[in-house]
């Protein structure tokens, strides 16, 4: 399978693009072909509690800008927390506690005076079960975050709408029920819905939270396919507890560990085709080939 | 259903009921006997008032209804000026009421730490047990002097200004004083029932609006109150049932005069007022009667209102979670 | 790519739109802060006046002597004291072991379209105003008897107790784990036996905290004894005479024109509103279950 992550792919524009009035380039990202990767989140030792309960211990790790780059271990091994210490949902949960830096162009999202909201325009996220809302329809769905940026026209948002229920590859399924409820569809399809809603603000980075877990495989199957599309635009982390998701979609891969503390820890983090045909930490290996987990 | 060793032994009924213990059906009689006796009462309160109030139905007609004319020495019975007394008192105050008491939900549930919400959670139900005479009391002697001295002034030297409604003179027995008794007595029930179901909105709710970058107050009005609408209004009306069916409270407090108020601090009477304070000297049967019409009445409109309160409030916490309510 | 989804967050235009959706997010939190407030001023606003105002009128004599023939300050209200147990007392013998039943009726069988009916009657009569309830007793009771008695009154209490523990009893009950049930059930045990001996026993706990929040709510209930007890200004222990209780009393000594009547009113209001309280107190202490009442 080529690799739409490599600097090769994110040379050319896709036909997926979903501006394709937008001129400007940048020149770091699509201007050099041999430009080494570009580095779209650093999360520098994260640490994140709940309550006196540490659930994930300094973490390190780059996510490489226009990939795909997965979080895998076992149950309780903290990297649903993790994922959500990289948009501040974290600090949502009740007694939830981070401490560290997440760098985001050059910009650290828990430096002083950084706003959450912010921070969550940037950095979208998708989560576990589909979430639309029930008192919109589909189009309000997808508009939902809009609001919260100065976009007022009506063509405008109908564009927005009109091109992330593309990019989401569900424009086909839903363009003649603009105004039905969000949650009349299918499961895939309202998850699907959901990454429209989420890529409809244009964020950079796209945090997906095992977002097939709740789906059947053919539904899984179409939000895979979505997800190698969107890397191409965005940055995609997913957390999955799903090895063979992780082998098929990512570029990347960290497989985390609960140690004896009962917080998660980083065991290893490369390149995906090289973790799973040649771990280098045995309990990388355990977990791969089935051992415990 | 539990088959047990003598099952066998005994003819069955049906394949479906036979061979059960004789004590088992016994114990659903008696435990099916005393859930009857609800039902029995509910009928009864309705025919006992309607046979009671029969005679003054009879005299009166509809026209009692929204006949306002009340003059028990000439025999002339019109509940019209109580209705509008109940709807005046009772819908000011829901409105109130509903506006702090969500307010306050929503405080609980999304912005406080538990260590503030609980405590001011069962600050607010301890409001809820205090009885009705007592707010009575504290609505004449202190509320009623605040009302006089100064919400009254400060209302008829702004408001009152240019709206007639808002002026005339401060009293420390009327309207007024009633609308906030009222309101301070079904705050609790609002707060209670929107509490819980601005609880019962899923997490995943919030999780999707906050993650679009949305502010705290954002999440509230575009995803939270949506989701929470149909209860929160069950629960105001909840509170209105309370507050149309209030008795002693506002009847030490409204003032006690069979008018429809022309300012907001006018004396006027609530249908349950009407009842405490003139059912105990009433002139003769007719008065008596009538009084019971007005009884009545009372029990049909709090009857609907509650079945539609009910209706709303269970259509959102869909039985997940029941919530007790009075 | 990045650049440029960064530079349509911070266009003039967004700038200005995010500063007003920060100042409007803190000024909601703040308004809801001070409903919080408001909500509470009352409570504390009454608990103090109740205090203040009651504490002066509180003496022995007040709880040792009947009341003083109307205008000649002094005297009690033992009488109402007395006749509040009275009538607390039979009003929950009468409604209590009807509202248990009711109520386990409701959990066990209730599961069905009859169960959702009576579910539904149930609540309703919690809503009903409960001066229709002291009309309804006396068209019942008071009317073919010629006569105001503390059984009546009574009555009146227990139609007003009956949905609410009847409901409390249903919730309690169906909170009982299922797997305590079952192995009763696989026992062989019927199931009377089974609630009688397993889930009843288990809720008891959460049955009894409701009774008494449900006393405590009779307890300060006027309305319904107005047209069934009807007040008494002597002291009497007789269930087939009118009799006196403290609620009815506060309004009668509160609407009064005598300044003795309205301390006096004060401090059974400090009786009533210390013995709702404590009760309130104790049973959230005892209990961890969440069980409210509302009055």
């Amino acid at each position: 399978m080529n690799e739409p992550g490599s600097p090769a792919a994110i040379g050319e524009r896709s036909p997926m693009d979903l501006r394709p009035t937008q001129t400007m380039a940048t020149p770091n990202a699509n201007g050099d072909d041999k430009a080494p990767k570009r580095i779209a989140l650093r999360v520098d030792h994260i640490s994140a509690w709940y309550g006196n309960k540490l659930a994930v211990s300094d973490i390190t790790l780059d996510v490489d800008a226009h990939s795909v780059t997965a979080l895998i271990g076992p149950s309780g091994c903290g990297k649903s927390t993790l994922l959500r210490c990289m948009n501040r949902m974290h600090e949502v949960t009740p007694r939830g506690r981070v401490e560290g830096k997440v760098i985001l162009e050059g910009e650290d999202i828990y430096g002083a005076g950084t706003d959450p909201t912010r921070v969550r325009q940037r950095i979208g996220m998708v989560f576990q079960k589909p979430n639309p809302f029930p008192t919109m329809s589909i189009e309000e769905n997808v508009a939902a975050g809009l609001r919260f940026m100065s976009i007022t026209s009506k063509s405008e948002i109908a564009d927005r709408v009109e091109n992330s229920l593309k990019a989401a590859a569900l424009w086909d399924e839903v363009k003649n029920d603009l105004k039905k409820p969000g949650i009349a569809l299918s499961g895939g399809q309202q998850q699907r819905l959901c990454i429209a809603r989420a890529i409809a603000v244009e964020p950079e980075v796209v945090l997906m939270d095992e977002p097939c877990s709740a789906l059947d495989p053919l539904a899984t199957l179409k939000v895979e396919d979505l997800m190698r599309t969107l890397a191409v635009k965005y940055t995609i982390v997913i957390v999955t507890h799903n090895m063979q998701q992780a082998a098929r979609v990512s570029d990347r891969t960290a497989f985390m560990l609960a140690g004896e503390g009962g917080f998660g820890q980083l065991i290893e983090y490369r390149p995906t085709d090289e973790i799973f045909t040649n771990p280098s930490d045995k309990r990388t290996e355990d977990y791969i080939t089935g051992r415990f987990g | 259903m539990a088959t047990t060793t003598d099952a066998g032994q005994r003819p069955r009924r049906s394949a479906l009921t036979g061979g059960r213990h004789l004590a088992d059906r016994l114990f659903q009689g008696i435990t099916g006997v005393a859930a009857s006796i609800v039902l029995i009462i509910v009928a009864g309160l309705f025919v006992q008032l309607i046979w009671r109030s029969w005679p003054a139905m009879k005299a009166n007609g509809f026209s009692f209804i929204w006949q306002t004319n009340w003059d028990p020495a000439r025999g002339i019975f019109g509940a019209g000026a109580f209705l509008v007394g109940t709807a005046l008192t009772a819908v000011s105050a829901l409105i109130l009421a509903t506006m702090v008491a969500v307010l306050v939900a929503l405080y609980l549930v999304e912005i406080a730490p538990a260590w503030v919400a609980r405590p001011i959670s069962y600050m607010v139900e301890l409001l809820a047990a205090i009885p009705s005479v007592v707010y009575g009391l504290w609505g004449i002697y202190v509320l009623g002097g605040f009302v006089k001295d100064v919400i009254g002034p400060v209302l008829t030297n702004t408001l009152g200004t240019f709206i007639p409604f808002f002026g005339g003179t401060p009293r420390v027995t009327g309207l007024l004083s009633a609308i906030l008794v009222l309101t301070i007595m079904i705050i609790p029930t609002v707060m209670a029932v929107s509490r819980d179901v601005i609880a019962a909105v899923p997490g995943s709710q919030r999780e999707a609006i906050l993650a679009l970058g949305a502010t705290r107050w954002e999440a509230i009005r575009i995803a939270v109150l949506p989701y929470a609408r149909s209860g929160v209004l069950g629960g105001a009306i909840l509170g209105l049932a309370r507050a149309v069916g209030e008795t002693l409270a506002v009847t030490l407090v409204i003032g006690n005069r069979v008018s429809i108020p022309d300012t907001i601090f006018a004396p006027t009477y609530t249908m349950a007022s009407v009842i405490a304070n003139q059912f105990q000297e009433a002139e003769g049967a007719t008065h008596r009667a009538a009084l019971m019409e007005v009884a009545l009445l009372l029990l049909v409109l709090t009857f609907v209102i509650n079945v539609i309160a009910r209706i709303l409030v269970w259509r959102v916490t869909n039985g997940q979670r029941a919530v007790v309510i009075e | 790519m990045t650049t440029a989804s960064t530079e349509s967050l911070f266009t003039p235009a967004t700038e200005s739109l995010f500063r007003r959706r920060r100042t409007t997010d803190r000024v909601m939190t703040i308004i809801m802060l001070s409903a919080a407030v408001l909500a509470v001023t009352p409570l504390v606003l009454i608990v103090f006046h109740v205090l203040t105002h009651g504490i002066g009128a509180l003496s022995l004599s007040l709880l040792t002597e009947d009341p003083n023939p109307a205008g000649r300050p002094g005297g009690g209200v033992r009488n109402s004291i007395v006749g509040s147990a009275i009538m607390v007392g039979m009003a929950t013998a009468i409604g209590a072991p009807i509202a248990i039943a009711c109520g386990v009726f409701l959990s066990e069988y209730g599961q069905n379209r009859l169960g959702t009916v009576l579910r539904f009657l149930v609540d309703v009569l919690a809503g009903m105003p409960s001066i229709t309830i002291g009309l309804f007793i006396y068209s019942l009771v008071v009317l073919p008897n010629k006569k105001f008695t503390a059984i009546a009154g009574a009555m009146a209490l227990a139609v007003i107790l009956i949905p609410v523990v009847a409901r409390i009893t249903e919730e309690m009950l169906l909170l009982v784990p299922r797997s305590l049930r079952e192995a009763a059930f696989a026992l062989g045990a019927p199931r009377w036996r089974t609630v009688m001996t397993v889930v009843l026993p288990t809720a008891l706990p959460g049955i009894v905290t409701g009774l008494m929040l449900a006393l405590s709510r009779i307890a300060g209930e006027a309305a319904p004894l107005l047209f069934t007890s009807l007040g008494n200004q002597f002291f009497s222990t007789d269930p087939f005479s009118a009799i006196d209780a403290l609620p009815t009393r506060i309004y009668f000594y509160a609407s009064g024109p005598f300044d003795y009547w309205h301390e006096q009113a004060w401090a059974m209001s400090l009786l009533l509103v210390g013995f709702i309280l404590v009760v309130s107190l104790i049973v959230r202490a005892l209990a961890g279950t969440k069980v409210t009442v509302r009055q």
